[in-house]
Protein backbone atom coordinates (compact mmCIF):
# COMPACT_ATOMS: atom_id res chain seq x y z
CA UNK A 1 0.00 0.00 0.00
CA UNK A 2 1.25 3.48 -0.84
CA UNK A 3 1.27 6.52 1.39
CA UNK A 4 -0.99 9.47 0.56
CA UNK A 5 1.90 11.60 -0.91
CA UNK A 6 3.11 8.74 -3.04
CA UNK A 7 -0.40 8.28 -4.21
CA UNK A 8 -0.70 11.93 -5.24
CA UNK A 9 2.58 11.76 -7.15
CA UNK A 10 1.35 8.67 -8.90
CA UNK A 11 -1.92 10.40 -9.79
CA UNK A 12 -0.07 13.41 -11.22
CA UNK A 13 2.16 11.15 -13.27
CA UNK A 14 -0.88 9.30 -14.54
CA UNK A 15 -2.61 12.54 -15.48
CA UNK A 16 0.31 13.67 -17.66
CA UNK A 17 0.41 10.26 -19.28
CA UNK A 18 -3.32 10.26 -19.94
CA UNK A 19 -3.48 13.61 -21.69
CA UNK A 20 -2.00 11.94 -24.75
CA UNK A 21 -5.09 9.96 -25.54
CA UNK A 22 -8.73 10.71 -26.13
CA UNK A 23 -10.02 8.63 -23.25
CA UNK A 24 -8.16 10.95 -20.90
CA UNK A 25 -10.04 13.99 -22.22
CA UNK A 26 -13.32 12.36 -21.33
CA UNK A 27 -11.91 11.42 -17.93
CA UNK A 28 -11.35 15.07 -17.19
CA UNK A 29 -14.95 15.83 -17.95
CA UNK A 30 -15.98 13.22 -15.40
CA UNK A 31 -14.27 15.08 -12.55
CA UNK A 32 -14.67 14.12 -8.91
CA UNK A 33 -17.32 11.66 -7.79
CA UNK A 34 -20.74 13.22 -7.25
CA UNK A 35 -23.01 12.00 -4.46
CA UNK A 36 -22.38 10.23 -1.17
CA UNK A 37 -19.68 7.56 -1.52
CA UNK A 38 -19.40 7.12 2.25
CA UNK A 39 -21.84 5.76 4.84
CA UNK A 40 -22.14 5.89 8.61
CA UNK A 41 -21.70 2.16 9.18
CA UNK A 42 -19.20 0.92 6.62
CA UNK A 43 -18.38 -2.78 6.30
CA UNK A 44 -15.81 -2.30 3.57
CA UNK A 45 -14.06 0.94 2.65
CA UNK A 46 -12.19 1.63 -0.57
CA UNK A 47 -10.01 4.74 -0.71
CA UNK A 48 -8.21 6.15 -3.76
CA UNK A 49 -8.15 2.81 -5.51
CA UNK A 50 -6.27 2.69 -8.82
CA UNK A 51 -6.01 -0.51 -10.83
CA UNK A 52 -3.58 -1.13 -13.68
CA UNK A 53 -3.41 -4.01 -16.14
CA UNK A 54 0.23 -3.69 -17.14
CA UNK A 55 0.59 -0.13 -18.44
CA UNK A 56 -3.10 0.41 -18.90
CA UNK A 57 -5.02 2.00 -16.05
CA UNK A 58 -8.47 0.46 -15.57
CA UNK A 59 -9.65 2.24 -12.40
CA UNK A 60 -8.95 5.84 -11.47
CA UNK A 61 -9.00 6.96 -7.85
CA UNK A 62 -12.20 5.25 -6.73
CA UNK A 63 -13.34 5.77 -3.13
CA UNK A 64 -16.54 4.33 -1.74
CA UNK A 65 -18.01 2.42 1.20
CA UNK A 66 -20.09 -0.73 1.29
CA UNK A 67 -22.38 -0.25 4.28
CA UNK A 68 -23.54 -2.95 6.67
CA UNK A 69 -26.69 -4.75 5.52
CA UNK A 70 -26.97 -2.84 2.28
CA UNK A 71 -26.96 -3.81 -1.36
CA UNK A 72 -24.81 -1.54 -3.52
CA UNK A 73 -25.32 -1.85 -7.28
CA UNK A 74 -22.42 -1.04 -9.57
CA UNK A 75 -23.60 -0.03 -13.03
CA UNK A 76 -21.96 1.37 -16.14
CA UNK A 77 -21.18 0.55 -19.77
CA UNK A 78 -18.94 -2.39 -20.71
CA UNK A 79 -15.31 -1.77 -19.87
CA UNK A 80 -16.08 0.92 -17.30
CA UNK A 81 -14.23 -0.97 -14.59
CA UNK A 82 -17.13 -2.06 -12.41
CA UNK A 83 -16.22 -5.76 -12.48
CA UNK A 84 -12.53 -4.93 -12.03
CA UNK A 85 -13.42 -2.87 -8.96
CA UNK A 86 -15.64 -5.65 -7.59
CA UNK A 87 -12.81 -8.15 -7.98
CA UNK A 88 -10.49 -5.86 -6.00
CA UNK A 89 -12.78 -6.20 -3.01
CA UNK A 90 -11.74 -9.84 -2.38
CA UNK A 91 -8.39 -9.79 -4.17
CA UNK A 92 -9.60 -11.87 -7.09
CA UNK A 93 -7.32 -9.66 -9.20
CA UNK A 94 -4.33 -11.28 -7.45
CA UNK A 95 -4.80 -14.18 -9.86
CA UNK A 96 -4.03 -11.90 -12.84
CA UNK A 97 -0.21 -11.46 -12.91
CA UNK A 98 -0.17 -8.08 -14.75
CA UNK A 99 -2.82 -6.57 -12.50
CA UNK A 100 -1.64 -4.01 -9.94
CA UNK A 101 -3.90 -2.44 -7.32
CA UNK A 102 -3.00 0.67 -5.32
CA UNK A 103 -4.91 2.64 -2.72
CA UNK A 104 -6.54 1.24 0.38
CA UNK A 105 -9.35 -1.30 0.82
CA UNK A 106 -10.41 -2.35 4.29
CA UNK A 107 -12.80 -4.91 5.71
CA UNK A 108 -13.88 -3.86 9.21
CA UNK A 109 -10.90 -1.45 9.28
CA UNK A 110 -8.50 -4.27 8.38
CA UNK A 111 -6.36 -3.65 5.29
CA UNK A 112 -7.21 -6.52 2.94
CA UNK A 113 -4.00 -5.98 0.95
CA UNK A 114 -1.81 -6.17 4.08
CA UNK A 115 1.01 -8.71 3.87
CA UNK A 116 -0.36 -10.83 6.70
CA UNK A 117 -3.81 -11.08 5.09
CA UNK A 118 -4.37 -14.58 3.69
CA UNK A 119 -6.33 -14.17 0.43
CA UNK A 120 -7.96 -17.59 0.89
CA UNK A 121 -9.33 -16.59 4.29
CA UNK A 122 -10.29 -13.18 2.91
CA UNK A 123 -12.33 -14.81 0.15
CA UNK A 124 -14.16 -16.87 2.76
CA UNK A 125 -15.15 -13.60 4.45
CA UNK A 126 -15.83 -11.81 1.15
CA UNK A 127 -17.51 -14.37 -1.09
CA UNK A 128 -18.23 -14.08 -4.77
CA UNK A 129 -20.98 -15.24 -7.13
CA UNK A 130 -20.19 -15.14 -10.84
CA UNK A 131 -22.15 -14.40 -13.99
CA UNK A 132 -22.23 -17.99 -15.20
CA UNK A 133 -23.31 -20.56 -12.62
CA UNK A 134 -20.14 -22.60 -12.02
CA UNK A 135 -20.97 -25.56 -9.77
CA UNK A 136 -18.12 -28.03 -9.22
CA UNK A 137 -18.57 -31.37 -11.03
CA UNK A 138 -19.64 -32.90 -7.73
CA UNK A 139 -22.88 -33.67 -5.97
CA UNK A 140 -25.15 -30.89 -4.75
CA UNK A 141 -24.15 -31.78 -1.18
CA UNK A 142 -20.42 -31.74 -1.90
CA UNK A 143 -20.68 -28.43 -3.74
CA UNK A 144 -22.02 -26.74 -0.64
CA UNK A 145 -19.84 -28.73 1.78
CA UNK A 146 -16.64 -28.00 -0.15
CA UNK A 147 -15.77 -24.65 1.44
CA UNK A 148 -16.85 -25.75 4.90
CA UNK A 149 -14.53 -28.78 4.67
CA UNK A 150 -11.67 -26.66 3.28
CA UNK A 151 -11.90 -24.18 6.11
CA UNK A 152 -12.55 -26.86 8.75
CA UNK A 153 -15.88 -25.38 9.77
CA UNK A 154 -17.44 -28.72 10.70
CA UNK A 155 -16.06 -31.28 13.14
CA UNK A 156 -18.38 -34.13 12.26
CA UNK A 157 -20.93 -35.30 9.69
CA UNK A 158 -23.87 -33.90 11.64
CA UNK A 159 -22.36 -30.43 11.72
CA UNK A 160 -21.55 -30.57 8.02
CA UNK A 161 -25.13 -31.71 7.26
CA UNK A 162 -26.38 -28.79 9.28
CA UNK A 163 -24.22 -26.30 7.33
CA UNK A 164 -25.26 -27.75 3.96
CA UNK A 165 -28.97 -27.77 4.78
CA UNK A 166 -29.00 -24.28 6.31
CA UNK A 167 -27.06 -22.85 3.37
CA UNK A 168 -29.40 -24.47 0.85
CA UNK A 169 -32.37 -23.17 2.82
CA UNK A 170 -30.98 -19.63 2.90
CA UNK A 171 -30.38 -19.80 -0.84
CA UNK A 172 -34.00 -20.87 -1.29
CA UNK A 173 -33.00 -24.15 -2.95
CA UNK A 174 -33.42 -26.81 -0.27
CA UNK A 175 -37.07 -27.70 -0.95
CA UNK A 176 -36.29 -28.28 -4.62
CA UNK A 177 -33.28 -30.55 -4.04
CA UNK A 178 -33.89 -32.25 -0.66
CA UNK A 179 -34.44 -35.66 -2.33
CA UNK A 180 -31.42 -35.50 -4.60
CA UNK A 181 -28.63 -34.02 -2.53
CA UNK A 182 -26.19 -36.61 -3.83
CA UNK A 183 -26.95 -36.09 -7.49
CA UNK A 184 -24.57 -33.90 -9.55
CA UNK A 185 -24.96 -30.12 -9.16
CA UNK A 186 -24.51 -29.73 -12.89
CA UNK A 187 -27.84 -31.51 -13.44
CA UNK A 188 -29.81 -28.58 -12.02
CA UNK A 189 -31.42 -25.84 -14.12
CA UNK A 190 -29.50 -22.58 -14.66
CA UNK A 191 -31.39 -20.71 -11.94
CA UNK A 192 -31.00 -23.62 -9.51
CA UNK A 193 -27.27 -23.84 -10.29
CA UNK A 194 -26.88 -20.14 -9.53
CA UNK A 195 -28.70 -20.58 -6.21
CA UNK A 196 -26.43 -23.58 -5.55
CA UNK A 197 -23.43 -21.29 -6.09
CA UNK A 198 -24.97 -18.77 -3.69
CA UNK A 199 -25.49 -21.60 -1.15
CA UNK A 200 -21.84 -22.58 -1.62
CA UNK A 201 -20.80 -18.99 -0.95
CA UNK A 202 -23.02 -18.71 2.14
CA UNK A 203 -21.77 -22.05 3.54
CA UNK A 204 -18.47 -20.53 4.66
CA UNK A 205 -20.29 -17.77 6.59
CA UNK A 206 -19.05 -14.77 4.63
CA UNK A 207 -19.58 -11.19 5.82
CA UNK A 208 -19.73 -9.68 2.34
CA UNK A 209 -21.07 -11.19 -0.88
CA UNK A 210 -19.90 -9.84 -4.24
CA UNK A 211 -22.07 -10.68 -7.23
CA UNK A 212 -20.89 -10.20 -10.78
CA UNK A 213 -24.01 -10.16 -12.97
CA UNK A 214 -25.54 -13.09 -11.07
CA UNK A 215 -28.75 -13.22 -13.07
CA UNK A 216 -27.68 -12.24 -16.57
CA UNK A 217 -27.83 -15.83 -17.83
CA UNK A 218 -31.19 -16.57 -16.21
CA UNK A 219 -34.81 -16.35 -17.32
CA UNK A 220 -37.12 -13.75 -15.70
CA UNK A 221 -38.58 -16.16 -13.13
CA UNK A 222 -35.17 -17.45 -11.99
CA UNK A 223 -34.02 -13.80 -11.98
CA UNK A 224 -36.93 -12.78 -9.75
CA UNK A 225 -36.11 -15.62 -7.33
CA UNK A 226 -32.43 -14.54 -7.17
CA UNK A 227 -33.46 -10.90 -6.62
CA UNK A 228 -35.83 -11.90 -3.84
CA UNK A 229 -32.99 -13.91 -2.34
CA UNK A 230 -30.62 -10.92 -2.51
CA UNK A 231 -33.14 -8.88 -0.55
CA UNK A 232 -33.38 -11.59 2.12
CA UNK A 233 -29.60 -12.04 2.31
CA UNK A 234 -29.22 -8.33 2.97
CA UNK A 235 -30.49 -8.89 6.52
CA UNK A 236 -27.28 -10.79 7.34
CA UNK A 237 -24.70 -9.73 4.78
CA UNK A 238 -23.28 -6.75 2.92
CA UNK A 239 -23.78 -7.18 -0.82
CA UNK A 240 -22.25 -5.52 -3.87
CA UNK A 241 -23.73 -6.43 -7.24
CA UNK A 242 -22.51 -5.62 -10.72
CA UNK A 243 -25.34 -5.66 -13.22
CA UNK A 244 -26.03 -4.60 -16.78
CA UNK A 245 -29.74 -4.54 -16.08
CA UNK A 246 -30.64 -1.12 -14.76
CA UNK A 247 -34.07 -2.34 -13.75
CA UNK A 248 -32.36 -4.99 -11.65
CA UNK A 249 -30.11 -2.39 -10.00
CA UNK A 250 -33.21 -0.29 -9.32
CA UNK A 251 -35.07 -3.27 -7.85
CA UNK A 252 -32.46 -4.81 -5.57
CA UNK A 253 -30.12 -2.07 -4.35
CA UNK A 254 -30.27 0.65 -1.73
CA UNK A 255 -27.40 2.60 -3.27
CA UNK A 256 -26.23 2.72 -6.86
CA UNK A 257 -22.76 3.62 -8.16
CA UNK A 258 -22.26 4.65 -11.78
CA UNK A 259 -18.84 3.94 -13.32
CA UNK A 260 -17.63 5.47 -16.57
CA UNK A 261 -14.22 4.84 -18.17
CA UNK A 262 -12.71 3.63 -14.92
CA UNK A 263 -14.00 6.47 -12.76
CA UNK A 264 -16.76 6.49 -10.20
CA UNK A 265 -18.91 9.26 -11.65
CA UNK A 266 -21.81 9.26 -9.24
CA UNK A 267 -23.05 7.30 -6.25
CA UNK A 268 -26.22 7.88 -4.32
CA UNK A 269 -29.48 6.44 -3.05
CA UNK A 270 -30.99 4.21 -5.73
CA UNK A 271 -34.27 6.13 -5.48
CA UNK A 272 -32.48 9.33 -6.38
CA UNK A 273 -30.19 7.89 -9.08
CA UNK A 274 -33.13 6.47 -11.05
CA UNK A 275 -35.43 9.47 -10.76
CA UNK A 276 -33.07 12.43 -10.58
CA UNK A 277 -29.41 11.65 -11.24
CA UNK A 278 -27.06 14.58 -10.69
CA UNK A 279 -24.45 13.87 -13.36
CA UNK A 280 -25.23 14.14 -17.04
CA UNK A 281 -23.30 10.94 -17.81
CA UNK A 282 -25.43 9.00 -15.32
CA UNK A 283 -28.58 10.49 -16.82
CA UNK A 284 -27.44 9.57 -20.34
CA UNK A 285 -26.60 6.01 -19.36
CA UNK A 286 -29.75 5.14 -17.45
CA UNK A 287 -32.06 6.74 -20.01
CA UNK A 288 -30.31 5.02 -22.92
CA UNK A 289 -28.92 8.15 -24.55
CA UNK A 290 -25.64 8.67 -26.34
CA UNK A 291 -22.87 9.46 -23.89
CA UNK B 1 -32.11 29.23 -13.82
CA UNK B 2 -30.70 26.87 -16.40
CA UNK B 3 -32.91 24.45 -18.22
CA UNK B 4 -30.40 21.81 -18.99
CA UNK B 5 -32.68 18.99 -20.06
CA UNK B 6 -31.83 17.50 -23.40
CA UNK B 7 -34.71 15.30 -24.48
CA UNK B 8 -33.30 13.99 -27.73
CA UNK B 9 -30.66 11.51 -28.81
CA UNK B 10 -31.75 8.22 -27.32
CA UNK B 11 -29.89 5.28 -28.76
CA UNK B 12 -33.32 4.00 -29.77
CA UNK B 13 -34.63 6.46 -32.36
CA UNK B 14 -38.06 4.96 -32.08
CA UNK B 15 -38.10 5.77 -28.35
CA UNK B 16 -37.08 9.34 -29.19
CA UNK B 17 -39.94 9.54 -31.65
CA UNK B 18 -42.41 8.14 -29.12
CA UNK B 19 -41.46 10.71 -26.48
CA UNK B 20 -41.50 13.53 -29.03
CA UNK B 21 -44.92 12.44 -30.22
CA UNK B 22 -46.14 12.42 -26.63
CA UNK B 23 -44.91 15.96 -26.09
CA UNK B 24 -46.51 17.24 -29.27
CA UNK B 25 -49.77 15.47 -28.36
CA UNK B 26 -49.79 17.36 -25.06
CA UNK B 27 -49.16 20.63 -26.89
CA UNK B 28 -52.01 19.83 -29.28
CA UNK B 29 -54.31 19.06 -26.35
CA UNK B 30 -53.14 22.28 -24.67
CA UNK B 31 -53.95 24.21 -27.87
CA UNK B 32 -57.44 22.74 -27.98
CA UNK B 33 -58.05 23.57 -24.32
CA UNK B 34 -56.81 27.13 -24.90
CA UNK B 35 -59.29 27.48 -27.75
CA UNK B 36 -62.11 26.14 -25.60
CA UNK B 37 -61.30 28.69 -22.92
CA UNK B 38 -60.99 31.54 -25.43
CA UNK B 39 -64.34 30.60 -27.00
CA UNK B 40 -65.93 30.32 -23.55
CA UNK B 41 -64.76 33.83 -22.72
CA UNK B 42 -66.05 35.18 -26.05
CA UNK B 43 -69.41 33.53 -25.45
CA UNK B 44 -69.53 35.09 -22.01
CA UNK B 45 -68.69 38.61 -23.12
CA UNK B 46 -70.69 38.69 -26.37
CA UNK B 47 -73.65 36.58 -25.19
CA UNK B 48 -73.21 34.62 -28.41
CA UNK B 49 -75.21 31.46 -27.74
CA UNK B 50 -73.90 29.72 -30.83
CA UNK B 51 -70.30 29.85 -29.62
CA UNK B 52 -71.48 29.05 -26.09
CA UNK B 53 -73.16 25.87 -27.28
CA UNK B 54 -70.15 24.95 -29.40
CA UNK B 55 -67.92 25.17 -26.33
CA UNK B 56 -70.37 23.17 -24.27
CA UNK B 57 -70.52 20.38 -26.88
CA UNK B 58 -66.82 20.25 -27.87
CA UNK B 59 -65.44 19.06 -24.55
CA UNK B 60 -65.57 15.45 -25.75
CA UNK B 61 -62.57 16.22 -28.02
CA UNK B 62 -60.46 17.21 -25.01
CA UNK B 63 -61.62 14.11 -23.14
CA UNK B 64 -60.73 11.76 -25.96
CA UNK B 65 -57.28 13.34 -26.29
CA UNK B 66 -56.71 12.78 -22.59
CA UNK B 67 -57.61 9.10 -22.93
CA UNK B 68 -55.37 8.68 -25.99
CA UNK B 69 -52.34 10.35 -24.37
CA UNK B 70 -52.89 8.38 -21.17
CA UNK B 71 -52.81 5.18 -23.20
CA UNK B 72 -49.56 6.20 -24.92
CA UNK B 73 -48.00 6.95 -21.51
CA UNK B 74 -49.05 3.50 -20.27
CA UNK B 75 -47.49 1.90 -23.33
CA UNK B 76 -44.20 3.73 -22.78
CA UNK B 77 -44.15 2.81 -19.07
CA UNK B 78 -44.78 -0.84 -19.89
CA UNK B 79 -42.49 -1.18 -22.90
CA UNK B 80 -39.64 1.24 -22.22
CA UNK B 81 -39.43 1.40 -18.41
CA UNK B 82 -38.30 5.02 -18.58
CA UNK B 83 -35.90 6.35 -15.93
CA UNK B 84 -34.65 9.74 -14.75
CA UNK B 85 -35.75 12.64 -16.99
CA UNK B 86 -37.75 10.31 -19.27
CA UNK B 87 -39.65 8.96 -16.27
CA UNK B 88 -40.26 12.48 -15.01
CA UNK B 89 -41.48 13.50 -18.46
CA UNK B 90 -44.03 10.68 -18.62
CA UNK B 91 -45.19 11.27 -15.03
CA UNK B 92 -45.42 15.04 -15.64
CA UNK B 93 -47.46 14.41 -18.79
CA UNK B 94 -49.87 12.03 -17.05
CA UNK B 95 -50.52 14.75 -14.45
CA UNK B 96 -50.57 17.63 -16.93
CA UNK B 97 -53.26 16.08 -19.10
CA UNK B 98 -55.47 15.54 -16.05
CA UNK B 99 -55.27 19.26 -15.30
CA UNK B 100 -55.82 20.13 -18.97
CA UNK B 101 -58.90 17.93 -19.04
CA UNK B 102 -60.26 19.69 -15.95
CA UNK B 103 -59.59 23.08 -17.57
CA UNK B 104 -61.63 21.73 -20.48
CA UNK B 105 -64.46 20.88 -18.05
CA UNK B 106 -64.36 24.39 -16.58
CA UNK B 107 -64.47 25.89 -20.10
CA UNK B 108 -67.48 23.68 -20.85
CA UNK B 109 -69.11 25.06 -17.71
CA UNK B 110 -68.46 28.60 -18.95
CA UNK B 111 -70.24 27.69 -22.20
CA UNK B 112 -73.26 26.28 -20.37
CA UNK B 113 -73.48 29.27 -18.01
CA UNK B 114 -73.12 31.69 -20.94
CA UNK B 115 -76.20 30.16 -22.54
CA UNK B 116 -78.13 30.64 -19.30
CA UNK B 117 -76.88 34.20 -18.84
CA UNK B 118 -77.32 35.27 -22.47
CA UNK B 119 -80.91 36.38 -22.23
CA UNK B 120 -80.78 37.72 -18.68
CA UNK B 121 -80.29 41.31 -17.72
CA UNK B 122 -76.77 41.05 -16.36
CA UNK B 123 -75.05 44.39 -15.99
CA UNK B 124 -72.09 45.06 -18.23
CA UNK B 125 -69.87 45.96 -15.26
CA UNK B 126 -69.99 42.37 -14.05
CA UNK B 127 -68.95 41.11 -17.45
CA UNK B 128 -66.10 43.61 -17.43
CA UNK B 129 -64.85 42.12 -14.16
CA UNK B 130 -65.22 38.59 -15.50
CA UNK B 131 -63.49 39.53 -18.74
CA UNK B 132 -60.56 40.91 -16.84
CA UNK B 133 -60.30 37.75 -14.74
CA UNK B 134 -60.75 35.66 -17.90
CA UNK B 135 -57.94 37.45 -19.75
CA UNK B 136 -55.69 36.97 -16.79
CA UNK B 137 -56.41 33.24 -16.59
CA UNK B 138 -56.04 32.87 -20.37
CA UNK B 139 -52.55 34.40 -20.17
CA UNK B 140 -51.69 32.08 -17.29
CA UNK B 141 -52.71 29.01 -19.28
CA UNK B 142 -50.82 30.27 -22.30
CA UNK B 143 -47.67 30.85 -20.23
CA UNK B 144 -47.99 27.47 -18.52
CA UNK B 145 -48.11 25.70 -21.88
CA UNK B 146 -45.18 27.79 -23.14
CA UNK B 147 -43.20 26.88 -20.02
CA UNK B 148 -44.01 23.22 -20.71
CA UNK B 149 -42.99 23.47 -24.38
CA UNK B 150 -39.72 25.23 -23.59
CA UNK B 151 -39.18 23.53 -20.21
CA UNK B 152 -38.64 26.97 -18.78
CA UNK B 153 -38.45 26.93 -14.99
CA UNK B 154 -38.31 30.73 -14.63
CA UNK B 155 -41.49 31.17 -16.72
CA UNK B 156 -43.18 28.41 -14.75
CA UNK B 157 -42.38 30.15 -11.46
CA UNK B 158 -43.69 33.49 -12.73
CA UNK B 159 -46.93 31.84 -13.80
CA UNK B 160 -47.36 30.22 -10.39
CA UNK B 161 -46.88 33.64 -8.82
CA UNK B 162 -49.53 35.12 -11.12
CA UNK B 163 -52.13 32.79 -9.58
CA UNK B 164 -52.21 34.92 -6.45
CA UNK B 165 -53.53 37.87 -8.46
CA UNK B 166 -56.20 35.63 -9.98
CA UNK B 167 -57.29 34.55 -6.52
CA UNK B 168 -57.44 38.18 -5.35
CA UNK B 169 -59.57 39.16 -8.34
CA UNK B 170 -61.88 36.23 -7.68
CA UNK B 171 -62.32 37.29 -4.05
CA UNK B 172 -63.09 40.83 -5.17
CA UNK B 173 -65.77 39.66 -7.64
CA UNK B 174 -67.32 37.48 -4.95
CA UNK B 175 -67.50 40.43 -2.55
CA UNK B 176 -69.25 42.54 -5.16
CA UNK B 177 -71.72 39.77 -5.95
CA UNK B 178 -72.55 39.23 -2.28
CA UNK B 179 -73.22 42.95 -1.90
CA UNK B 180 -75.51 42.84 -4.95
CA UNK B 181 -77.38 39.84 -3.67
CA UNK B 182 -77.96 41.54 -0.33
CA UNK B 183 -79.15 44.71 -2.03
CA UNK B 184 -81.57 43.00 -4.39
CA UNK B 185 -82.58 39.39 -3.70
CA UNK B 186 -84.13 39.14 -7.18
CA UNK B 187 -80.57 39.21 -8.53
CA UNK B 188 -79.50 36.15 -6.57
CA UNK B 189 -80.06 33.66 -9.37
CA UNK B 190 -77.97 35.58 -11.90
CA UNK B 191 -75.39 36.62 -9.37
CA UNK B 192 -74.87 32.96 -8.49
CA UNK B 193 -74.35 32.12 -12.16
CA UNK B 194 -71.79 34.90 -12.49
CA UNK B 195 -70.08 33.61 -9.35
CA UNK B 196 -69.91 30.12 -10.85
CA UNK B 197 -68.25 31.61 -13.94
CA UNK B 198 -65.74 33.39 -11.71
CA UNK B 199 -65.19 30.19 -9.77
CA UNK B 200 -64.56 28.25 -13.01
CA UNK B 201 -61.98 30.84 -14.08
CA UNK B 202 -60.28 30.78 -10.71
CA UNK B 203 -60.04 26.99 -10.90
CA UNK B 204 -58.47 27.23 -14.36
CA UNK B 205 -55.79 29.45 -12.80
CA UNK B 206 -55.13 26.73 -10.20
CA UNK B 207 -54.83 24.06 -12.90
CA UNK B 208 -52.43 26.23 -14.95
CA UNK B 209 -50.40 26.71 -11.80
CA UNK B 210 -50.33 22.92 -11.26
CA UNK B 211 -49.02 22.41 -14.79
CA UNK B 212 -46.16 24.80 -13.98
CA UNK B 213 -45.33 22.76 -10.89
CA UNK B 214 -45.05 19.64 -13.09
CA UNK B 215 -42.73 21.56 -15.45
CA UNK B 216 -40.44 22.35 -12.51
CA UNK B 217 -40.58 18.71 -11.39
CA UNK B 218 -39.75 17.60 -14.92
CA UNK B 219 -36.78 19.94 -15.35
CA UNK B 220 -35.35 20.07 -11.84
CA UNK B 221 -36.52 16.75 -10.41
CA UNK B 222 -37.92 18.56 -7.39
CA UNK B 223 -41.46 18.26 -6.14
CA UNK B 224 -42.46 21.78 -5.14
CA UNK B 225 -46.18 21.23 -4.64
CA UNK B 226 -47.93 22.61 -1.59
CA UNK B 227 -45.24 25.12 -0.63
CA UNK B 228 -45.09 28.92 -0.86
CA UNK B 229 -43.54 30.61 -3.88
CA UNK B 230 -40.72 32.01 -1.72
CA UNK B 231 -39.93 28.51 -0.47
CA UNK B 232 -40.03 27.27 -4.07
CA UNK B 233 -37.42 29.82 -5.06
CA UNK B 234 -35.23 28.77 -2.14
CA UNK B 235 -35.57 25.10 -3.13
CA UNK B 236 -34.64 25.80 -6.71
CA UNK B 237 -31.52 27.85 -6.03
Amino acid sequence: MKSESEHQQQTQADTSHQSENKAADIQQEVGATIGQPFVKQPKMQARHVDVFYGEKQAIYDVSLDLGKNEVVALIGPSGCGKSTFLRCMNRMNDTIPICRVSGMITLDDEDIYAEDMDPVLLRARVGMVFQKPNPFPKSIYDNVAYGARLHGLAFNKAELDEIVITSLQKAGLFDEVRDRLHEPGTGLSGGQQQRLCIARTIAVSPEVILMDEPASALDPIATAIIEELIDELRQNYTIAIVTHSMQQAARVSQRTAYFHLGKLVEIGATNQIFTNPLHELTENYITGRFG
Amino acid sequence: MDNDLNLTQHISRRYNAELEELRSDVMAMGGLVEKQLADGLIALSTSDTEIAELVATSDYKVNSMEVAIDEKCNQILARRQPAASDLRLVVAIIKTITDLERIGDEAEKLGQLSVQLADKSVTSSQFAELRHLGDHVKTMLNNALDAFARMDVADALRTIEADKQVNDEFESIMRQLITRMMEDPREIKNALRVSWCARALERIGDHASNICEYVIYLVKGKDIRHISVDKMREELV
